[in-house]
């Protein structure tokens, strides 16, 4: 495979493999039943102190 | 007493005896075998830190045993980052505002005889100073004492955490005084000479364990969004470190490397180090205290928890491809400086949306900044961040940079994000630090933190308004020409133009350290008892447990 070949595939893998996990990390933050452990996670900093 | 003569042979006792002790023997080679000077004045340097540091593991691990030890969370060496952070912090403003008036002042601040005080090597000294020594001790503090509140465990390790945190001093110490020397890599944010550097990565793979050993023991189910920001920027840099310092040196008893690395490749390798030493050391480590610090003292939960998520991930995916728009109109293919102007723009997203997100957390808390001088630095540290992350990808658009490029605007923008963004929201961090790990009820005095508020934006204003006048005006003049195709100024007269803007810009730097030296006072008074003093039930973690169940 010539350097050209072998820089398209890994370019085009790359640019997949990346996108994919984003818009699985997006659709996870999104996803509704995460709903309520998210809004638990948001009061996480208020719930370590008495103060 | 014949029983605090043992010593206790724990693992991370062996392990960092271990360590010194190699360290010990490679210094003292290293000073015999030395071909310059400089080299063995480091070596020396090295050996008496280390033997330093073997004394007092020695009388820590002879000690008797404190009781209650394993089930508290370690405040300890939070509190001694939190005294390095003042003490880099004054310091490294300190060398900012002397080469500033060096820069206005060059017939009175100029001394020959001493080579050391050259600009050359104040500089790097500076920006080292203010970003690892100051920014680093900062971050350090912040996510050991972040981690373990939020995953509700005391910080893994044993003394791991000291070796850390006396690890990265000794790395600061050995970077600075060997800029002062004249010993450099030539590589900006990153010139500590080989042996330095790899000291720093066995200090930062320490911190990594440390950090992820905290996370793999907690109680909390759910790792808080803090934790990833400050997970993401530890393995990032321990990458970019590593990558961009892979160099073969000349000698080993000597300080001088060569790159592995040679011509474009090279330039690009720096530049992507060190734009994500923006991206990830000074942008996702800090972003990590104001996820924990702003909701914590505007005592709200964070506005969009989802957006954090989104915010952390799209940041994480797109800066690192950033790197190469500090290379416009170089030798770099064309392809690459676009593509690194692009993910720039791109960036305005999850900046922004970060920026919201830390603002909107004041939501039903706005009167707050009216009164708490401590929230309205945070506040305004997120504006700063939003502002300074508005005019980078600007200054990324290849026909802007080629006005920008090379000028003081580049100084102005560097500086609206370090002394606006990482400069205020670390010292939010340490105004609200300092009483709960000295467990005090309030801060000295709030009045002083107004004080320090307004001097330091004043500052602020000043230096960041001086140099894009001056960055701008240098721009033009250096592409204006005359009516028969010549240069219209010769450089002098553009630094003659600029004179003016560096008087002000010192002026600017010199308020900004007054604040600061206000805010160490406020800090020692406070951690003094000089404050009413109490002791929160849930610095037990196992109340901390309790209370949250209920």
């Amino acid at each position: 495979m010539s350097l050209d070949a072998a820089a398209h595939h890994a370019q085009t893998a790359g640019l997949v493999l990346l996108f994919g996990c984003f818009v699985i990390a997006v659709i996870y933050a999104l996803w509704p039943s995460n709903r309520q452990k998210f809004s638990q996670a948001a009061r996480m900093p208020l719930e370590d102190d008495n103060d | 007493m014949p029983e605090a003569a043992v010593v206790r042979w724990r693992a991370d006792v062996i392990g960092i005896f271990f360590i010194i002790i190699v360290g010990a023997l490679l210094a003292v080679m290293g000073a015999a075998h030395a071909i310059d000077g400089p080299f063995q004045a480091q070596m020396w340097t090295m050996l008496a830190a280390l033997l330093l540091g073997g004394a007092a593991l020695l009388h820590q691990v002879t000690k008797p045993p404190q009781q209650s030890d394993a089930t508290r969370y370690e405040n300890g060496v939070v509190k001694a980052g939190v005294i390095a952070s003042m003490f880099w912090a004054v310091a490294g403003l300190l060398v900012g505002l002397i080469i500033a008036l060096q820069l206005a002042f060059p017939n009175i601040f100029y001394f020959p005889d001493f080579g050391w005080l050259n600009f050359g090597r104040l500089r790097p000294l500076h920006t080292s100073a203010v970003i690892f020594a100051f920014g680093g001790n900062v971050l350090i503090a912040t996510s050991f004492y972040v981690v373990q509140r939020t995953c509700r465990a005391r910080l893994a390790g044993g003394l791991w955490p000291w070796f850390v945190f006396w690890g990265y001093q000794l790395f600061i110490v050995l970077a600075g005084t060997g800029y002062l020397m004249g010993i450099t890599e030539s590589r900006e944010y990153a010139e500590p000479p080989w042996y330095t550097d790899i000291w720093l990565t066995i200090v930062w793979v320490a911190y990594l364990l440390v950090f992820l050993g905290t996370i793999w023991k907690r109680q909390e189910k759910h790792i808080y969004v803090a934790n990833w920001f400050y997970l993401a920027f530890i393995v990032t840099i321990a990458m970019l470190h590593i990558v961009n310092n892979l160099a073969i040196p000349v000698d080993f008893a000597g300080s001088f490397s060569y790159s592995l690395f040679s011509g474009v490749q090279d330039a690009l390798t720096q530049w992507w180090y060190g734009h994500n030493a923006v991206g990830f050391f000074l942008t996702a480590g800090f972003l990590a205290i104001m996820y924990y610090f702003v909701p914590k003292r505007a005592e709200r939960p964070i506005y969009s928890y989802r957006l954090s998520i989104v915010h952390f991930w799209a940041l994480i995916f797109l800066y690192i491809w950033a790197g190469p728009h500090h290379l416009h109109y170089t030798a770099l293919p064309q392809w690459a400086q676009t593509l690194g102007m692009t993910f720039s723009i791109m960036l305005w997203m999850p900046s922004w949306g970060g920026m919201i997100n830390g603002l909107m957390t004041l939501s039903g808390a706005w009167d707050k900044l009216r009164t708490d001088a401590v929230l309205r630095m945070l506040v305004v540290s997120v504006a700063f961040y939003g502002m300074s992350t508005f005019e980078g990808p600007m200054m990324s658009v290849r026909a802007v940079n080629s006005l920008s490029h090379y000028t003081d605007w580049t100084i102005g923008h560097v500086h609206s994000g370090a002394l606006g963004w990482v400069g205020f929201v670390s010292f939010g961090a340490l105004y609200c630090l300092a009483p709960w790990l000295w467990k005090r009820q309030r801060l000295y005095s709030m009045a002083l933190v107004d004080w320090h508020f307004w001097i330091a934006t004043i500052g602020i204003v000043l230096y960041i308004t001086s140099m894009w006048v001056a960055g701008i005006m240098q721009g033009l003049m250096w592409r204006a020409y005359n009516e028969f195709g010549f240069l219209e100024y010769s450089f002098v007269e553009t630094v003659q133009a600029m004179h003016p803007y560096y008087i002000i810009r010192a002026i600017g730097g010199g308020l900004y350290l007054t604040g600061a030296l206000i805010m160490v006072y406020n800090l020692w008074r406070t951690a003094r008892g000089d404050a009413p003093s109490f002791e929160r039930a849930t610095d037990v973690p196992a109340a901390g447990v309790l209370a949250a169940a209920e």
